[in-house]
C-alpha cells in the first residue's frame, strides 16, 4: 500500500499522475480517479465521554463493537468475513477477544444475514449483522422491509426484532462504479418501522452505532467507506450515545440552509465557505444523521430562519430522499421560502466507473445551486 | 509432457524431502468436516488423493454423471399402517391413553373449528379463512414431541399445533374475527397467530422468511445452553424459496439445534409437486447441506411423533440441524380465495379423505385398544362442536379494537410523524364520522 503510494503525484487539478519510477511500464499517465472531493472537518475533541484516542472511521466501529461485546454477553456480529476482521477492518481482533461463537463468519447470503439477525433478535439477543456492501443489500429486502420492519406492529408487540442492527459500507469511494458505491436510505426511507442512520465522522460513527444496537427497534447503520481510513479524529475509548432522530446544526448561518449526511456533509462545510467568502452567503449547514425517523423540527426551524433550503446526495436525484425533505419543507414553510428548494444529487443513472468526478455533487455543483438561489 | 511431469516431481519432491517440508504452501494441514466434526488432514503433495480445501473425496478416472434418484427415494417412515394398526411393535411409543386421547380431541377440534370458521368465511362473517384438512396428523404429532418451552415458527397451516399447546378457541376465533381481543391487535388477516406465553412466534405471510430467523434463534438458543430447540415448519412450496436455501446452509454452517420440519401436502396453491422440484422432495436436499435427514409419514401420528422427538433429542444434544419431511395430502382447498377442483379431481381428494386420513388412522389405533368407541364419538363430537360455537357467538359480539392501535408499536416508542398522522386521522374523523364505521370499534 506504501509503495504504491508512493508512486503516485498530485496536479493542481486534483488528477493523479503516475511517476516515471516505474521505468518500462513508460512515462506517466494522467487518472480520473478523483482525488477525493471533499476535505474531512474532524470536530473538536469531544470532553464529555471521558479519555480519547486517535482512531479512524473504521476503528471508532471497531472499538464500539468491542464496548458492546464486553458490556452484552448475549452479542454476536456476524457476516461476510468478518472472523479475520472484515474487509474494511472493522471486526479485527474481536473474534480473538470475545470467542468464535461470537464474531463469526456466515455463508455468502445476504437474505440468510439478515434473516439471522432477525432470528437471532426474537430469541432475545443483540444481533450485529454486517453486510459487506450496501450495494448487496437487495437480496435481504423482503427480510427488512416485510419481516424486521413489521415483526412489533404484527405481531401486537408480543414479538419483535429490536435487538437486530444491520451495518453496511455506503456511498462513492472514488472507483466504486456501480456496485461498491451505492446510497440506497431512500429505499428503507419509505419503510415504517426500520430507522436508518448515517455518520459523519469516527466520533458520530460510534455514538450513533452505539445508539443503534441500544434502540430497541430494528436499525441500518451506513459507514461511508470513503471515510474509514481518511477521518480521523480523537474518539472516545468509553461507550457513549449520540440520540437518534436529532439533526445537528454543524454551523449557524442566516441566508440558507444546507442539508446533507454522510460523506457530503464535509462538501457543504466547504460550500459554505466558499460561499461566504465569494458571495458573502451565510449558510447553515445540518447534518440530518438519522434518515428515518427525521428530525423535521430542526429542518423546518432552519428554513423558516433562512428561506433557502440545499439539501444534498450522492444518491440519484429521482425518488431520493431529498425528494422527501423538500416535500415537507414546503408543506410547513411554504411562506418562508424565498426561493425553490434546491436538490444536488447524483445523476438518474447506475453509478458510473470512469465519469464519477462528474456524476457525484461535488462543492461546486452544490456552490452553484447556492448562487442561483440568492439571484432568484 | 510426461518427461516433464517427471522432472516437475522428482524436483519438487527433492526439494520437498530437502527442507524436511510435509507438503508445500502456506499451511501443512487442511481443515474438513465429517458430521460436523472438525478434522485437519496433513496435506501430503506426495500422496495420489485430492487435496482441494472444498471436498473430502477420492479419485475416479472413469467418466459418470450421477443420477438423481426419484423412482425409489427416500423411503417414508411409518409406525401404523393406514388401517391404524401397529406394524412393528419396537416403534410404537407406547403413549399413554391419556396422551393419545388428547392428540385425537385435539385433532378433531381443529377439523371441527376448521369446519366452522371455513362457513363462516363463506357467510362473509370473516374475511378470509385456511383449512388444515388432512395434515392434522403433522401439527399434533410434532407438538406432542415438543416441551412447552421450545420456540415454534411457523407457515400459516400449522394451527393444530399451537391448539396442543392450549390456545383457547376465543383467541383463534378473536385473531379470525379482528376482535379487540386479538392478541395481535386487530393487525394481520385471519389465520396469522401468534402467542408470546405458548412460544409461537407470530405468523407472516411472506413464505419461507421464517426458515432462517428460525436458524438464527435457534443459534441464540444454544448460546443459552437452555436445552430448547427451535422447530420452524413449512410446505414443500416455500421450500423452493431462496429463504430456505439460506436457512438450511446456515443452521448446518453454524451448527443450530433446529428441526426443519416440512409439510409436504403435494400442491402450493395449484401447483403439483413435479411443478415444484424435480429432485426427491424436500428431504433429499438435506444431505447436500450437510444436515440428517428423514421422510416420514405425515398422517401417522407416531411416525411423526417418533421422528420429532429423537430429532429434539439430538439436535440439543449435538447442535445441527434435522430436516423432517412429513408427506401428508391437503384435503381443503389453498384457502377461501380457492377452488382446487379447478386443478385436482374430486375422486383424487375423497381417496385422501376416505382411506388414509390421520383422524381415522388414530381412531382405529384407539378402538382397538378399547379406549374409544362409537358412544365417546358422538359425545366429544357434540361437546367441541358446542365449545366452538360458543366461542365463535362470542368472537362476533365483540367490538373490534380501539383505533388508536392502528398507530402504535410500528416502533417501540410512538414516534413525532406517527402521532401527527394519529391526530390528522381524529380530526378526519370529528368532521366525516358518519361514514366509517365507529360503532364497530372499541373507544
Amino acid at each position: 500500500m506504501a509503495a504504491a503510494a508512493r508512486l503516485v503525484l498530485r496536479t493542481a487539478s486534483g488528477a493523479k499522475v503516475l511517476r516515471a519510477g516505474l521505468g518500462w511500464l513508460g512515462a506517466p499517465i494522467r487518472v480520473p480517479h478523483a482525488a477525493a472531493h471533499f476535505t474531512f472537518h474532524p470536530d473538536p475533541v469531544p470532553t464529555r465521554h471521558g479519555p480519547t484516542q486517535k482512531m479512524n472511521l473504521f476503528q471508532s466501529i471497531t472499538s464500539a463493537l468491542d464496548n458492546t461485546l464486553s458490556s452484552d454477553p448475549t452479542a454476536v456480529i456476524f457476516g461476510e468475513d468478518v472472523a479475520f476482521g472484515g474487509v474494511f477492518r472493522c471486526t479485527v481482533g474481536l473474534r480473538d477477544k470475545y470467542g468464535k461463537d461470537r464474531v463469526f463468519n456466515t455463508p455468502l447470503c445476504e437474505q440468510g444475514i439478515v434473516g439471522f439477525g432477525i432470528g437471532v433478535a426474537v430469541a432475545g439477543a443483540t444481533a450485529i449483522a454486517e453486510i459487506q456492501f450496501a450495494d448487496y443489500i437487495f437480496p435481504a429486502f423482503d427480510q427488512i422491509v416485510n419481516e424486521a420492519a413489521k415483526y412489533r406492529y404484527r405481531s401486537g408487540n408480543m414479538f419483535d426484532c429490536g435487538n437486530l442492527t444491520i451495518r453496511a459500507p455506503w456511498g462513492c469511494v472514488g472507483h466504486g462504479s456501480l456496485y461498491h458505491s451505492q446510497s440506497p436510505e431512500a429505499f428503507f426511507a419509505h419503510c415504517p418501522g426500520i430507522k436508518v442512520v448515517i455518520p459523519r465522522s469516527p466520533v458520530q460513527a460510534k455514538g450513533l452505532l452505539l445508539s443503534c444496537i441500544a434502540d430497541k427497534n430494528p436499525c441500518i447503520f451506513f459507514e461511508p467507506k470513503i471515510l474509514y481510513r481518511a477521518a480521523v479524529e480523537q474518539v472516545p475509548t468509553e461507550p457513549y450515545l449520540i440520540p437518534l432522530s436529532q439533526a445537528e446544526v454543524l454551523q449557524e448561518g442566516s441566508d440558507v440552509t444546507l442539508v446533507a449526511w454522510g460523506t457530503q456533509v464535509h462538501v457543504m462545510k466547504e460550500v459554505a465557505a466558499m460561499a461566504q467568502e465569494k458571495l458573502g452567503v451565510s449558510c447553515e449547514v445540518i447534518d440530518l444523521q438519522t434518515i428515518l425517523p427525521w428530525d423535521t423540527e430542526t429542518v423546518c426551524k432552519s428554513v423558516v430562519k433562512t428561506g433557502r433550503l440545499l439539501i444534498s446526495h450522492e444518491a440519484p436525484v429521482t425518488g431520493g430522499f431529498a425528494a422527501e425533505i423538500s416535500s415537507t419543507v414546503q408543506e410547513e414553510c411554504f411562506l418562508n421560502l424565498e426561493a425553490p428548494i434546491a436538490r444536488v444529487c447524483g445523476y438518474d443513472t447506475p453509478f458510473p466507473h470512469i465519469f464519477e468526478p462528474f456524476y457525484i455533487p461535488d462543492k461546486w455543483k452544490c456552490f452553484d445551486a447556492v448562487k442561483r438561489m440568492i439571484n432568484y | 509432457m510426461a518427461a516433464l511431469r517427471g522432472l516437475y516431481r522428482t524436483g519438487l519432491g527433492a526439494l520437498c524431502r530437502r527442507k524436511g517440508y510435509q507438503g508445500f504452501g502456506v499451511t501443512h494441514y487442511r481443515p474438513f468436516r465429517v458430521n460436523g466434526a472438525l478434522h485437519q488432514q496433513p496435506f501430503d503433495s506426495l500422496e495420489e488423493k485430492p487435496q482441494f480445501p472444498g471436498a473430502s473425496a477420492e479419485f475416479v478416472d472413469r467418466l459418470e454423471f450421477i443420477q438423481p434418484n426419484v423412482i425409489s427415494g427416500i423411503p417414508v417412515y411409518r409406525v401404523m399402517d393406514r388401517q391404524g394398526q401397529i406394524i412393528n411393535q419396537a416403534e410404537d411409543p407406547k403413549l399413554s391413553k391419556e396422551m393419545v386421547l388428547n392428540c385425537y380431541k385435539k385433532m378433531t377440534l381443529l377439523n371441527t373449528m376448521d369446519r366452522i370458521l371455513y362457513e363462516s368465511q363463506r357467510q362473509g362473517r370473516i374475511s378470509f379463512y385456511m383449512t388444515n384438512y388432512g395434515e392434522e396428523g403433522t401439527h399434533v404429532g410434532s407438538a406432542a414431541a415438543l416441551e412447552p418451552n421450545d420456540i415454534i415458527f411457523g407457515q400459516y397451516r400449522e394451527a393444530g399445533v399451537l391448539m396442543y399447546r392450549g390456545f383457547p378457541l376465543d383467541l383463534f376465533m378473536a385473531q379470525c374475527y379482528a376482535n379487540a381481543d386479538d392478541l395481535g391487535k386487530g393487525r394481520q388477516m385471519p389465520v396469522h397467530y401468534g402467542s408470546k406465553d405458548l412460544n409461537f412466534v407470530t405468523i407472516s405471510s411472506p413464505l419461507a422468511t421464517q426458515i432462517p430467523q428460525a436458524a438464527g434463534a435457534a443459534y441464540a438458543v444454544k448460546r443459552e445452553n437452555s436445552n430448547r430447540v427451535v422447530i420452524c415448519f413449512f410446505g414443500e412450496g416455500a421450500a423452493s424459496e431462496g429463504d430456505a436455501h439460506a436457512g438450511f446452509n446456515f443452521s448446518a454452517t453454524l451448527e443450530c439445534p433446529i428441526i426443519f420440519f416440512c409439510r409436504n401436502n403435494g400442491y402450493a396453491i395449484s401447483t403439483p409437486t413435479n411443478e415444484q422440484y424435480r429432485g426427491d422432495g424436500i428431504a433429499a436436499r438435506g444431505p447436500g447441506y450437510g444436515m440428517m435427514s428423514i421422510r416420514v409419514d405425515g398422517n401417522d401420528v407416531f411416525a411423526v411423533y417418533n421422528a420429532t422427538k429423537e430429532a429434539r433429542r439430538r439436535a440439543i444434544a449435538e447442535n445441527q440441524p434435522f430436516l423432517i419431511e412429513a408427506m401428508t395430502y391437503r384435503i381443503g382447498h389453498h384457502s377461501t380465495s380457492d377452488d382446487s377442483s379447478a386443478y385436482r379431481s374430486v375422486d383424487e381428494v375423497n381417496y385422501w379423505d376416505k382411506q388414509d386420513h390421520p383422524i381415522s388412522r388414530l381412531r382405529h389405533y384407539m378402538t382397538a385398544r378399547g379406549w374409544w368407541g362409537e358412544e365417546e364419538e358422538k359425545t366429544w363430537r357434540k361437546q367441541s362442536r358446542k365449545h366452538v360455537m360458543e366461542a365463535f357467538e362470542r368472537a362476533e359480539k365483540r367490538h373490534k379494537p380501539r383505533l388508536d392501535l392502528l398507530f402504535s408499536d410500528v416502533y417501540q416508542e410512538m414516534t413525532p410523524n406517527i402521532e401527527k398522522q394519529k391526530e390528522a386521522m381524529w380530526n378526519h374523523l370529528k368532521h366525516y364520522k358518519e361514514q366509517y364505521p365507529l360503532d364497530l370499534y372499541d373507544k
